[in-house]
């Protein structure tokens, strides 16, 4: 049964959180809600859970209509940013919790919650910290807590609110892998709320990009990555470069440089261009027609390094990311002179007042890949 | 020792334990020194006296009823002021503190005109045949009153701390209303209301001036023990009235004991391993 979010609207005094929001969220699908804060994404995943309602729209799982379901009923388990354990109740109450407030003809036995819980204790990997209150947790541990918890009321739909938000960067990494090791061993339906966007297309099936209350894309993360549908998407998800291109005659040209072809058919004079770091091809040798650039500095950055570029020919510095192992082969030094081109750009045209068009977009490709 | 960053834990914790010797302990010591006078057999007969029996069965009763009292409704006034933003809200809150603010015997002597039989409420309770004022209801009406702020103040800054999302989290995993109240808000308030309930019993057992007025004081019946000490100073029985007045002592302190153990176990979730 999948989850249907139609025309969802919700305003809060000063701004709208949700502006015409639309969604569907397939069975056992691993979702991510990315986005800056103030985006949405939040009240989205708060609308899911039933602890907020929008001013207009639906929202149905399979038949059943969400919205019409107190949050108690819907089948869901939540884990929250704070992790909103029970502080006064040990870590064996806090997970059994769920089971515990059932009324007497749905609740299991005494003997099956004590078996679920040390099954879930297993599963998060605490089952020494069963007797434990909350506030002797580190708080990786805590956050397991509280998942276990979610989990042991059996939902339908799992809603985690930045979940590793409040965690170090570590406990995140190792955190992020067990969640996905977790979602593959149990196919369980999974919403997940960050403004990380490493986070977002390390883990999720789908990424729905956010800002200013609306959807901007939503999509497989190498479809996010690699064909960003707005200029939003282009500059919020990864490290971007970005510079203007202008018609001349027959293309589009930016100093120096030509993406080849206008599929607009003259109808623009200008669009704004989007260069991935890792999609710079340098050279040393002036051979190919690209721009000259002045290596200001090198910063190496483990595997990657990344260079800082200045290119007098767009009066803007670019960056560019190539292989550790390539600085020596290139002899790259800072203050060398180089030649770079783009491999692949993102193109939006620009209406006469100087809005982009997003509908219009132009994904270009060089025509002879020349591995640098 | 280890470096701190405040300097001086030697000076200071030598002003602390002077000034508590002077202020708390000399004044009890003297009490425990002047009630000795009274010797065993004065104190069995003190005690086995009837009057103070009632009289402390009146005050400590009273006060535990008071103190119970005032823990419910002072939860409620606490969660509306916390929870809920209304117009003269602020007012509210204010006036809150009235019965810390108000001399006691005026608090006292409103009381009692506001309860006797002839009084705005005392004219409408009578024909129901509620006696308040010159009764042992009147005493309670008056510890009521005393204690009332202290369940509010203490309650007030832990419920604005108190996360919504924990809520939010019990209800999602399928907890009614009252489930989440009983099950989740009240016992991370327990010790709190315990600390609340402590002070509001306190001040009720010590209580005199409010008291005195509404209470009727009729042996036997509505005097509290209190009172009965004024009167043995003023038939200048002081070994007596001292000798009341250090059970009295001990009683409120085996109680607080008590509610400070009781408020331990209900807040041993707070106690970190390290």
């Amino acid at each position: 049964m999948p989850l249907q979010l139609s025309h969802l609207n919700r305003r809060f005094t000063e701004f709208a959180a949700l502006n015409d929001v639309s969604l569907t969220i397939a069975p056992g699908e691993f979702l991510a809600l990315l986005g800056p804060s103030g985006s949405g994404k939040t009240t989205l995943l708060r609308i899911l859970a039933g602890l907020d309602y929008p001013d207009s729209g639906t929202v149905f799982n399979g038949e059943e209509d969400f919205l019409a379901t107190p949050a108690r009923q819907r089948r869901i388990g939540m884990v929250f940013q704070h992790y909103a354990l029970f502080r006064h109740l040990t870590v064996t109450e806090n997970i059994a919790f769920g089971l515990r407030v059932r009324s007497w003809r749905s609740r299991p036995s005494r003997a099956d919650i004590r078996g679920r819980v040390e099954r879930l204790l297993k599963r998060v990997q605490l089952e020494d910290f069963g007797g434990r209150y909350p506030s002797q947790l580190s708080g990786g541990q805590r956050q397991r807590v509280a998942l276990a918890r979610a989990l042991a009321v059996e939902p339908d739909l799992l809603l985690l609110d930045e979940p590793f938000g409040a965690l170090d960067a570590q406990v995140r990494v190792t955190l992020r892998r067990w969640l996905r090791e977790l979602h593959e061993e149990l196919q369980l339906t999974t919403v997940f709320v960050t403004h990380d966007q490493e986070e977002a297309l390390e883990l999720a099936d789908r990424v729905a990009v956010m800002n200013h209350g609306r959807i901007e894309q939503v999509g497989a993360p190498e479809i996010i990555y690699q064909q960003p549908a707005t200029p939003f998407v282009c500059e919020f998800i990864g490290k971007v470069n970005r510079f203007t291109v202008t018609r001349n005659g027959e293309g589009f040209a930016a100093g120096g440089w030509t993406p080849d072809g206008d599929p607009w058919e003259g109808r623009f004079a200008e669009a704004q261009a989007y260069v991935r770091p890792e999609q710079l091809r340098v050279a040393v040798a002036p051979s190919q027609p690209a721009w000259e650039a002045r290596l200001r500095h090198i910063y190496l950055a483990g595997s990657v390094a990344h260079l800082d570029l200045h290119v007098p020919a767009l009066d803007q510095a670019l960056e560019a990311d190539v292989a550790s192992e390539d600085l020596s082969r290139l002899g790259l030094h800072a203050g060398m002179e180089l030649r770079v081109a783009p491999r692949s750009a993102v193109l939006f045209p620009r209406d006469a007042s100087g809005a982009t068009i997003s509908e219009e977009r132009w994904l270009w490709h060089a025509a002879h890949r020349v591995h640098a | 020792m280890r470096h701190r960053v405040l300097p001086g834990f030697g000076i200071s914790l030598g002003y602390a334990l002077a000034y508590l010797g002077l202020i708390v302990l000399l004044p009890l010591a003297a009490l425990g020194w002047k009630a000795s006078g009274i010797g065993i057999a004065g104190l069995t007969h003190l005690l086995g006296a009837p009057r103070t029996l009632a009289a402390l069965r009146l005050s400590i009763g009273g006060a535990l009823l008071a103190a119970l009292f005032n823990v419910v409704i002072g939860l409620l006034v606490g969660w509306v002021l916390v929870r809920y933003r209304f117009p003269g809200r602020r007012l509210f809150d204010a006036l809150v503190d009235l019965p810390f603010a108000l001399p006691t015997a005026v608090a006292g002597i409103a009381l009692s005109t506001l309860y006797a039989p002839n009084g705005w409420l005392g004219q409408w309770l009578e024909p129901l045949g509620i006696k308040v004022a010159y009764t042992p209801l009147g005493v309670f009406v008056a510890m009521v009153f005393v204690g009332f702020p202290f369940v509010v103040r203490t309650l007030q800054p832990v419920l604005a701390s108190l996360e919504r999302d924990v809520e939010e989290a019990a209800e999602s995993l399928g907890a009614q209303r009252w489930q989440t109240f009983f099950r989740v808000i009240l016992p991370m308030l327990a010790p709190t209301l315990l600390t609340g309930f402590a002070l509001a019993l306190a001040r009720a057992m010590g209580e005199y001036g409010s008291v005195i007025f509404i209470a009727g004081n009729l042996p036997m019946h509505s005097e509290i023990a209190p009172l009965l000490i004024v009167q043995k100073l003023e038939q200048f029985d002081y070994a007596g009235a001292a000798a009341l007045g250090a059970v009295m002592l001990l009683l409120s302190f085996a109680l607080l004991v008590m509610v400070s153990l009781l408020q331990r176990w209900s807040g041993r979730w707070a106690e970190r391993t390290r």
